[in-house]
């Protein structure tokens, strides 16, 4: 009897375990909205770049990167 | 492309705040909320150091670990954001962040604390790119444009710099060569995970204050 009792408590005890939510951390709730490359559809933008082409966006930024703030690439 | 980062170089920091003036005239910061800080350490006395502080887009984001709601997500190019629709301005992020880069605006009588507000990297939000509404809730999204944030490419003396992080790396590495001195980065390792360039690993550290 008191065996089964035990079997019937942990039977119990599962049972509230599974019906139970995940606390776990989930992915972000935030909308990620669209890449950067993808541009803003407005005429307000450098020059040298396709909107849309991630290749050249990202490249263009490089060279913005090497011109605008590397002065190594000037003085020496 | 690698991550984007920032890096501030603290030989070079005048302490001018024309990153700051830059980040507030860009986005139109209101009041009492500053994106960009520059602090300066050891004020008054002579060899101070100047550093320019924001976000900086951590790879491992406490902010995004501690956030309640989830509001924060990471872009393919490492850059950090939250997103206001979803934040309910509790300030946990405050508390986590190492750089004190999370913002709250104070509005109202009795100065209610309003949804955080942080460095985009001038990558605005989740918002239409260039729309009124990323606008209103990011300000302006440089990167979608092409360019890089207003911070960096305002900086006066190129103490700061923003972008690419293999070239922001190598830049800096050149200029240390070039200098023999100043390799030390405030803020790199704690950002992103890597020792400090000049820096002791952390047990010799540890043993040296013991």
């Amino acid at each position: 009897m008191r065996k089964a009792f035990v079997i019937a408590a942990i039977a119990l005890g599962l049972t509230a375990c599974s019906v139970e939510e995940s606390q776990e951390l989930h992915s972000s709730n935030a909308e990620q909205g669209a890449p950067s490359y993808t541009g803003t559809g407005t005429n307000f933008v450098a020059k040298g770049w396709t909107p849309g082409d991630e290749r050249s966006w990202q490249q263009s930024l490089k060279v913005r990167l090497q011109q605008g703030q590397n002065e190594y690439n000037k003085v020496n | 492309m690698a991550r984007m980062k920032f890096i501030c170089d603290a030989e070079r920091c005048i302490e001018c705040n024309s990153c700051v003036t830059a980040c507030k005239n860009e986005h139109e910061v209101p009041w009492g909320v500053n994106r960009r800080r520059v602090v300066t350490l050891n004020d008054g006395i002579p060899g101070e150091k100047s550093i320019s502080v924001a976000c900086m887009h951590c790879s491992d984001a406490p902010c995004m670990a501690v956030c309640p709601v989830n509001c924060f997500y990471r872009t393919d190019e490492g850059v950090v954001l939250h997103d206001k629709d979803v934040c309910i301005g509790c300030g946990y992020c405050s508390y986590a962040c190492p750089f004190g880069a999370p913002q709250f605006p104070s509005t109202g009588t009795f100065g209610t604390r309003g949804k955080m507000d942080k460095c985009t990297f001038c990558a605005g939000g989740p918002e239409a790119h260039g729309s009124e509404a990323e606008w209103e809730k990011y300000g302006r999204n440089r990167l979608a444009e092409g360019k890089l944030p207003a911070c960096a490419e305002m900086c006066s003396t190129k103490a700061l710099l923003g972008g690419d992080g293999d070239i922001v790396a190598d830049i800096f590495r050149t200029r240390v060569v070039q200098r023999g001195k100043g390799a030390e980065v405030w803020g790199w390792g704690t950002a992103y995970g890597s020792q400090q360039a000049g820096q002791p690993s952390q047990p010799a550290a540890a043993e040296g204050k013991s």
